[in-house]
């Protein structure tokens, strides 16, 4: 058993884990943040997907005291109060999601790619970027155009910004 | 119609659950007290159990207990079954082989569950799991259903010898035979039908609970069809019965089929927590689903195609041989029979068809209806039958279609179907418009500049939807009726809930659904609430699969309103004095035609409850259930164009271009219809180019066991679509819907692989047509 | 999972120390491959050895051609060190082309080359590119490090560190990847350096990551993937699985190596 710590969604958790705790369940069984999901076993499906100090990684893949000292960001930690985040919001647009399991890995995959990319992102880009995350249910159609939409949406928006700010 | 009705691209309400993590699927549930199971299962394919010792399981740390197969037995828990009689062509009924939960003598496939651990943490019941000494005499296995048929083969079960559960006939065999005897051409092929696992990302899970105090059974389970569940768990399995059981669906991750089956392990979990007295929980690893939920497809054919002098088909011969694993799963009676053979007449007016379906006991998992179920089958078969055959005359494939259209409906097949509409010449026009097939030989000459080849394809499907009129489904050997329910709840102050036997799993039930509702009662859309998934709390209905919801289960939602129509309209007749046929219902408000008397949605609802002034003689309140059955099945049709391009030197295939023009009746959200076709479509391109489930022949071991060898469509795998829909209402349903969740995933593989065969100019191609497969048809092309 | 002892390392001797106190220790830098395989139960150590924090093993130093890469730096980081891509673009190539976005984010060179995975990328760039593998006892020349399928040269307790090596003129990456894993089925890295051209093929041989000898002695004479034209590559010693047949993996070396060419000159 070893102690945890880490700032998760801002809060700062703690918690006695064993030590072959992954990330993962750590999030879903000590925190409760069950917005995360398993979907494989081989740490390709990426439903898993969370920000670890900025940067999209599998949960599953990850043991949580090799977290432990991070900070985290789950999918119940993106949208600011009731305003979702601008990809949360171009995939209900977009009707990115059906079943809704691959979803949380897909947005927070999402979010990572474009902050990746500021110059924007192309279909084929995307498409490609997506590689650790898999959908059964959309045939990736509608998730593809929700993250081209919401990359468009927040450049632009990043662009007003930085007017303002000049 | 309000921007929110019928036809109207509405974001989903259920959305906003889903993408800020609120979703609750069965792992997300937590009961107080609640342990964690994992499966002992076989790593056999074919054994006998001589002894299960579970003593030092036992006694590792965090056990709470270790219960096998013989107790289970004990307390009275009985067999799995088929609920699909099938009788074989001399008569006798489908020869099934008993199905215990638990194995406790043989066990017959890889992953047969042997089992349960129950621990204080997962980790300690795999701990335990690894612990439990199984002793085991392996026997001879076999996985393919023409070995398992032959001579010295592993028997699977004593009540099936040879392995043969059904050998089952359809159609006229005389006249098919004269038809032939008029042939001008006939076409033989042999076609494969891949096995697929079906992959729902969310994995099955189960969480059984009893309550002592009430003597009642909670299930918390990944099911498309929850009453089904409780339904057969308690009248065959004798868990419990119907009212001390209680069935939960909650948010489910996909389906696709394989979660209409009610497997072991709910069944187990619910029996184990009587057992240890705590609430048991088992979500399955993605290895564990690959090795045991209900694989897909599977079938060779043997057929073969008689034609005219003019290229008219006169008859269609099909000898199907269907493996259906190791056990009989639910409804895996029906995939390669009614669901299949008797589509086997796709779009054509063909005169005379006789098929013949072998069902085979193998050691592998067992097979069940998988998206589209059946009909891939149908379509895959008649597709690439009419593609060969187009080539090999040296007609165009569209024109030898053409020239065998259905064009006059009613139009009865010789196989069972009474096509009720249909215009298949309009979608393959605007399929081939849409996909600029007049253009694609510059395309292809484009790519032979690039050193690519180019390939187009074509495929006319047609389906059978809105399963299904149960007296005529009855009449074929299913065990329930395939009708579905609806209530319409008006509360007091005017807010609605719809309860429906439906489920939704992807689907966008919780939209879809309140869309109709609102523009019946002319409501908003947030005053609307969908309950599905709870027998608790919803009347008796049968599910969601065989894209039957909208033909069916809205349809009983049709009828329900109906009902609180007529009654809203009476009160507010009576409340204003008028004539209830003078009553409109629009923006919110009861109206008296021609008059400025009205009484709002909320006021005739309360006037209903609060039943001071209600017309003499009427019952307080306002909800409604109906029952609804359809009348005869629906027929999607369509017409999917694909276009590819092959890497000769590595034998890739690019989708660079795929067009569906699909025919699902009226639809009422185009937005959700696009994605069941982009989807359906997806899973179509992964058994053609990417999927494939495989056992090694010689120790039954499942080689495709995790996403690191059996290949999932991935984003880069497949292009955007091109989508259109034209709208023949379908006639037997009020809404005229047909259905639109398994066309993309029936249309779509012979599509692609006539594709390939046209850009690499071979005839055969099995599938997946992996870039090794391609590279070597290639290869043995240039050979010749 | 079995159970599994945790242990974070602040510097390289500490790590050493930490592994020396286990029982069947084992070292974790981005855990992309050790922690599946732990999850699965085929990888089963008694305790772990995080070398994620240790800061020594960070970082990517450009010098002229003279390129050094500590160990512990993650395929995201180089993919996108500018330096880097000025001086060996194929290098950056196949490191963005490893796994997947997340897996980038976490692998590291060093953990990748320590495991020799016989279908990873890296082998085959430190084989072509006449890499020292360096660790905290010695270095050792990538051609003797590479010893066989998951087999190195590496010492119980060895650590790699860094790996170094001199900027080719030319060099160019091209894989073809298994369907279903991504992993390389076949990867092929080319490079053509101040000693000659060196041909190193990954995710095909039966051994492990190899050189491609007689492909080096066209492209010695004339640096074009025509030069390649004549060469057959055997079948003999290739892996053979459900994905690729032995003979299908030799056309996938020939036709990758001559495509990693032409990138090279691109």
């Amino acid at each position: 058993m070893s102690d945890v710590s880490m700032v998760v969604n801002g809060r700062t958790v703690s918690g006695s884990v064993e030590d072959r705790t992954l990330l993962v369940h750590f999030l879903r069984e000590n925190l409760g943040l069950t917005g995360t999901h398993v979907g494989c076993d081989t740490s390709q499906c990426g439903a898993c997907v969370v920000h670890v100090d900025g940067k999209a990684v599998k949960s599953c893949t990850m043991l949580a005291v090799q977290a432990s000292g991070s900070t985290v960001v789950t999918i119940e930690g993106l949208a600011n109060g009731a305003d979702l985040h601008p990809v949360q919001a171009a995939f209900k647009e977009h009707h990115g999601l059906q079943c809704g399991f691959c979803t949380p890995g897909m947005i927070m995959s999402a979010t990572d790619m474009i902050r990746r990319h500021p110059e924007g992102l192309d279909e084929a880009t995307v498409r490609a970027e997506l590689d650790g995350n898999i959908c059964r249910c959309t045939g990736y159609h509608n998730i593809v155009k929700a993250i081209l939409a919401a990359s468009e949406a927040m450049g632009k928006a990043g662009k007003g910004k930085a007017k303002r700010a000049a | 119609m309000g921007i929110e009705g019928v036809g109207a691209r509405v974001a989903r309400k259920e959305d906003k659950r889903f993408i800020t993590g609120a979703g609750r699927y069965v792992d997300d549930m937590v009961v107080p007290g609640m342990k964690h199971a994992v499966f002992v299962r076989s790593p056999h394919a074919h054994a006998e159990i001589r002894k299960i010792d579970v003593a030092a399981a036992r006694a590792m740390p965090g056990v709470i207990d270790v219960l096998v197969g013989r107790q289970l037995k004990a307390d009275g828990i009985g067999n799995l079954i088929c609920g699909w009689m099938i009788h074989s062509k001399d008569g006798s009924p489908m020869k099934m082989g008993a199905w215990s939960p638990l194995a406790v003598d043989r066990v017959r496939y890889v992953g047969d569950a042997i089992a349960i651990v129950v621990a204080e943490t997962k980790g300690q019941a795999r701990d335990a799991a690894e612990a439990v000494e199984v002793t085991y005499k392996e026997l001879k296995a076999v996985t393919d259903a023409s070995k398992a048929m032959g001579r010295g083969a592993p028997q699977l079960h004593p009540e099936a010898p040879n392995n043969l559960i059904f050998d089952w006939d359809l159609g006229n065999a005389a006249e098919t035979d004269a038809a032939f005897g008029k042939a001008a051409h006939v076409v033989e092929m042999d076609v494969i039908n891949n096995r697929l696992v079906p992959n729902a990302m969310e994995p099955r899970a189960a969480l059984g609970h009893y309550d002592k105090a009430e003597d009642h059974y909670t299930c918390w389970t990944t099911s498309q069809n929850p009453h089904v569940a409780r339904l057969v768990m308690s009248a065959f399995y004798n868990v419990a019965p119907e009212n001390k059981l209680r069935v939960i669906a909650p948010d489910v991750g996909g389906g696709f089929g394989s979660k209409i089956y009610i497997y072991p392990e709910e069944i187990v979990c619910l029996w184990a927590s009587k057992k240890t007295g705590v609430p048991v929980k088992w979500v399955a690893d993605r290895t564990e689903s690959f090795m045991t939920d209900a694989h897909g497809r599977d079938h060779h054919t043997h057929a073969a195609m008689a034609f005219d002098k003019d290229y008219r088909i006169l008859g269609f011969k099909v000898e199907t041989k269907a493996n259906l694993g190791a056990y009989m799963s639910l409804f895996s009676s029906a995939t390669p029979t009614y669901l299949y053979a008797t589509l086997l007449s796709g779009q054509y007016d063909i005169p005379a068809i006789h098929a013949n379906v072998k069902a085979i006991y193998t050691n592998t998992a067992p097979v069940d209806a998988y998206r589209g179920a059946g009909r891939p089958e149908a379509a895959f078969l008649i597709e690439r039958m009419m593609e060969v055959s187009a080539r090999r005359f040296g007609i165009s494939p569209a024109e030898l279609r053409r020239r065998n259209f259905i064009t006059s409906f009613p139009h009865q097949t010789p196989v069972i179907m009474n096509y009720d509409a249909g215009d298949f010449a309009a979608s393959l026009d605007a399929a081939m418009k849409a996909a600029d097939y007049a253009g694609f030989a510059r395309r292809r000459d484009e790519a032979k500049r690039r050193g690519r080849l180019r390939g187009i394809g074509m495929s006319c499907y047609i389906e059978a939807c809105g399963i299904a009129p149960s007296a005529a489904v009855g009449s074929l050997g299913a065990g329930v009726g395939l009708w579905e329910s609806a209530e319409v709840r008006v509360n007091a102050v005017g807010t609605i809930e719809v309860l429906t036997g439906s489920h939704s799993h992807g689907q966008g039930h919780e939209t879809t659904f309140a869309q109709l509702v609102s523009q019946r009662l002319s409501v908003p859309l947030d005053s609307i609430s969908i309950v599905h998934g709870d027998t608790d709390k919803v009347q008796m209905g049968m599910g969601t699969y065989g894209s039957r919801s909208g033909a069916v289960g809205m349809s009983a939602i049709v009828k329900a309103l109906d009902k609180v129509e007529a009654k809203a309209r009476k009160i507010a007749a009576h409340l204003m004095e008028a004539d209830e046929a003078d009553i409109v219902i629009e923006n919110g408000e009861l109206k008296v035609a021609g008059t400025d008397k009205k009484v709002p949605w909320f006021q005739m609802a309360l006037a209903a409850y609060t039943a001071h002034n209600l017309p003499a003689g009427m019952e307080p309140g306002l909800k409604e259930t109906a029952f609804y059955d359809p009348s005869n099945f629906t027929f999607p049709a369509g017409c999917y164009v694909c276009e590819v391009e092959v890497d000769p030197d590595t034998g890739h295939t690019d989708i660079v271009q795929f067009v569906a023009a699909d025919d699902f009746g009226n639809i009422i959200n185009p937005m959700i219809v696009e994605g069941q076709v982009h989807g359906g479509v997806t899973q179509g391109i992964g058994q053609a180019l990417l999927e494939g489930a495989s056992y090694d022949e010689s120790s039954g071991q499942l080689v495709t066991a995790s996403y690191m060898d059996y290949t999932m469509p991935r984003a880069g795998d497949v292009p955007s679509y091109r989508l259109s829909t034209s709208n023949t209402p379908a006639p037997s349903n009020p809404l005229g819907i047909k259905g639109c969740g398994e066309a993309g995933a029936i249309g779509s593989p012979p599509a692609v692989i006539n594709a390939i065969t046209d850009a690499i100019g071979t005839e055969e191609l099995t599938m997946p047509a992996t870039p090794q497969k391609v590279w070597a048809a290639l290869k043995a092309a240039t050979r010749h | 999972m079995y159970s599994v002892s945790y242990h974070r390392a602040s510097s390289v001797a500490d790590a050493a120390k930490l592994i020396k106190k286990a029982g069947d220790g084992k070292y974790v830098s981005g855990g992309m491959t050790l922690i599946p395989a732990m999850k699965l139960r085929l990888a089963a150590p008694t305790d772990l050895v995080d070398l994620r924090h240790v800061p020594e093993l960070k970082g990517i130093k450009v010098s002229g051609k003279a390129v050094t890469i500590g160990a512990g730096t993650t395929h995201a980081e180089v993919a996108a060190n500018e330096k880097l891509k000025a001086v060996c673009p194929a290098l950056s190539h196949l490191a963005s082309m490893i796994g997947d976005p997340h897996v980038r984010h976490m692998g590291t060179i060093g953990g990748s080359i320590a495991n020799n995975d016989p279908a990873a990328d890296y082998p085959a760039a430190m084989l072509a590119l006449g890499a020292t593998i360096v660790t905290n006892k010695r270095e050792i020349a990538a051609e003797k490090f590479f010893t066989g399928l998951f087999e190195t040269a590496l010492k119980d307790g060895e650590i790699v560190t860094a790996v170094r090596f001199t900027a080719p003129a030319r060099a160019g990456y091209e894989k073809f990847r298994n369907p279903a894993s991504r992993y390389a089925m076949t990867g092929v890295f080319v490079a053509k350096g101040r000693d000659g051209v060196r041909v190193a093929v990954t995710g095909a041989g039966d051994d492990g990551v190899f050189r491609a000898r007689d492909m080096e002695a066209a492209l010695a004479k004339r640096f074009d993937a025509a030069a390649l034209d004549g060469i057959k590559v055997s079948p003999a010693n290739m892996m053979s699985d459900i994905h690729a047949s032995a003979e299908y993996r030799a056309n996938l070396v020939a036709v990758m190596a001559r495509r990693a060419v032409a990138r090279a000159n691109q």
